[in-house]
């Protein structure tokens, strides 16, 4: 059994690896993440370091040619890595609910969505599609602030960008779920509409207590929504610690080159990139896989991969920097 | 005191005048043609050296802008003057040189170079049709100013499904700019790309602008782009321009309701500042429809009997802030 470190879930050295013709895909290297109930985590990164990975991980969804080769999953007391499709039908959609980026993507374009609403509630209910589950898509859209009169017989093409996401928040949280993952829910989606979606979204974890994964690119949205982030580079976690922290006290060379290149309103001090690009993770660098591009790069960097040690309480970072403090704090 | 009259005069590189630009839809087999305002009567000028920024959510015709000012698509009425010239009506032949003067940067690096060219072709082709010159003055050419934008020679043999996403907006900016222009449209440069990579690009932009004293049309459905590489901006919505001034005075005193809540839409990167604000109601109507009176009544939180009967004419309120709404906020 894993370490219990928070008491919803808790994921312990996840790899995850792709079989290409171009070769192996060493998405996830050892991912070490857990979090509470009712807490609200953040994952940021850039493009291709295995945010959507992890979350599709934990809902049992990666499918060939895509594989966990190492590490474990546990969801409260139930250990998702070793569990049987079968079984996993119990917790997918139930205890653990899911939102895309694209929300006319995930939605059957043939079928009325208060029909798929229907559909969802009926099957996590265990009750036959009548009018009981259909009171209850009423007032999931209701809850999702749709008019349900008018959408309750659309189709999802007849739905705006913002619509839409509605109703998959709405067909999300049906179930009550423990656990709700955002995988960057308003990406696609203006900034207008995008703030309406996540006044909404705080609205309601608020109300029935649900922990969220929100996955995004976006610093000023994890800013806005979580309590908690972790920072992803290449497939690890780097940096896990409170909104706070992250942004007032990042260590993390990485973390501190991501919020220097941020553009923002007000900023007066010139923006600052990173050099160099994120890697291949066909053929990744050697140890940290951050080494090619920090600027503090160490002899040992290059051999091995840092730990997550917990520097300070709370504040965990990957990376030898910090490495004697860490083993200090550790040991202490 | 005729310096001083000079220096307060700005040269303008681009004016537009009431251009208007309708899309036609058909809705149905029988219905007649019905109109997306794509753009409808939007005027503003562009200072030499300057950035102007135009923000504006997806369907208000910031692209369309941008490429009718190239005159990529031809407007149905106003007109566009590069200096002094009208362009508006120039024949194919006779806009040649300003093809050359006017290029466009697109939002996506991955459809806007021609997959079975190499790069040395297609930055070249310009100088081949624009300057005719000898292979070997291309070559060079070619090569100096893949330097510029931190590519090297090797690259020139190589095509484009090679490179990163950011290389590859690196080479359209080569393109771009290896034909000597004095104004570019941006349209959306970075929305592809990571922002570790945006901020390399952007960086690079404004000293290209620096070095080259180019003059940009940068067009970004993000206010932060817009602060950090804008002069002057407009903000549209529905195909019009709602405020335009100088990006000090629009972020400093939004005067337009639409300018302040797209303001307050904006996720801060800074926890501390979590805090409840006014958000603009529902979404974007259609631009085939657009709501009579002010365009932003439907969602605008301070509306007011005469929004919804009356269209605001847009009117200076400070120097060179301007806005289209009858009761500016102050």
């Amino acid at each position: 059994m894993p370490k219990m470190r928070g008491n919803l879930l808790n994921i312990s050295k996840l790899k995850v690896v792709f079989y290409t013709y171009r070769g192996i895909i060493k998405a996830l290297n050892g991912v070490e993440l857990w979090m509470n109930k009712g807490e609200r985590l953040g994952i940021v990164g850039e493009t291709g370091c295995g945010k959507s990975v992890t979350a599709l991980s934990i809902m049992g969804l990666i499918e060939q040619p895509g594989e966990i080769i190492e590490g474990d999953i546990l969801f409260g007391d139930k250990l998702l890595t070793s569990m049987k499709e079968t079984s996993l039908i119990n917790i997918r959609g139930k205890e653990i609910s899911m939102i895309f980026q694209e929300p006319n993507a995930a939605l059957n374009p043939v079928m009325k969505v208060g029909f798929q609403i229907a559909e969802s509630i009926g099957k996590v209910k265990n009750k036959r599609i009548g009018k009981e589950v259909y009171a209850e898509v009423r007032r999931m859209l209701e809850i999702a602030g749709l008019d349900w009169e008018r959408t309750i017989n659309l189709y999802p093409h007849e739905l705006s960008g913002g619509m839409a996401q509605r109703v998959m928040i709405a067909m999300a949280l049906s179930s009550n779920p423990k656990l709700l993952i955002a995988d960057e829910p308003t990406s696609a989606l203006d900034v207008t509409i995008q703030a309406q979606i996540l006044e909404l979204l705080d609205e309601l974890v608020k109300k029935f207590g649900n922990a969220v994964i929100l996955i995004t690119h976006n610093m000023g949205v994890a800013a806005e929504f979580c309590d908690k982030m972790a920072v992803m580079y290449a497939g690890n976690m780097i940096e896990y610690t409170t909104t706070t922290n992250i942004f007032e006290n990042p260590h993390h060379p990485y973390t501190r080159g991501l919020l220097k290149a941020v553009p923002k309103i007000g900023r007066t001090d010139e923006l600052q990139s990173i050099p160099g690009i994120v890697p291949d993770l066909v053929e990744p660098p050697s140890g940290c896989r951050f080494h090619p591009r920090c600027k503090h790069v160490m002899d040992i960097c290059r051999k091995d991969f840092p730990p997550l040690v917990e520097i300070k309480s709370g504040h965990y970072v990957a990376c030898y920097l910090y490495g004697k403090e860490g083993i200090k704090s550790a040991s202490s | 005191m005729q310096v001083a009259k000079a220096k307060e005069e700005k040269k303008y590189l681009i004016s537009v005048e009431h251009l208007k630009k309708y899309f036609a839809v058909k809705q149905g087999l029988f219905s007649s043609a019905k109109y997306v305002k794509a753009v409808d009567d939007i005027s503003f000028n562009i200072p030499e050296n300057s950035v102007f920024g135009i923000v504006g959510e997806s369907g208000s015709g910031k692209t369309t802008i941008g490429r009718t000012i190239l005159r990529l698509i031809e407007p149905i009425s106003g007109v566009i003057r590069y200096l002094s010239t009208d362009i508006t009506s120039l024949k194919a032949r006779e806009l040649r040189i300003f093809r050359r003067k006017m290029q466009i940067i697109s939002q996506d690096p991955y459809n806007s170079l021609h997959p079975r060219k190499l790069v040395k072709n297609i930055i070249g082709e310009g100088l081949q049709i624009h300057f005719k010159l000898s292979s070997e003055e291309i070559y060079q050419r070619v090569k100096d100013i893949l330097e510029q934008v931190d590519l090297r020679e090797e690259h020139m043999f190589r095509y484009a499904h090679e490179f990163s996403g950011g290389q590859r907006q690196r080479i359209a900016v080569a393109r771009a700019l290896v034909l000597k222009p004095e104004f570019l449209v941006l349209d959306e440069p970075t929305s592809a790309l990571d922002v570790s990579v945006q901020a390399v690009i952007l960086k690079m932009l404004k000293s290209l602008k620096r070095d080259f004293s180019l003059t940009y049309l940068f067009i970004t459905h993000d206010l932060a782009i817009i602060d950090y590489m804008a002069d002057y901006m407009a903000v549209m919505y529905l195909g019009q321009i709602m405020e335009i001034g100088s990006k000090n005075d629009i972020f400093l005193s939004p005067l337009h309701p639409y300018t302040l809540l797209l303001l307050n839409s904006i996720p801060n990167p800074d926890p501390r500042k979590k805090k409840k604000r006014a958000l603009p109601k529902g979404e974007i109507p259609s631009p085939i429809d657009p709501p009579k009176g002010c365009r932003f009544h439907t969602r605008c939180p301070f509306i007011k009997d005469k929004c919804v009967k009356e269209e605001p004419e847009i009117r200076e309120i400070s120097k060179g802030h301007l806005v289209k709404c009858h009761f500016p906020l102050n």
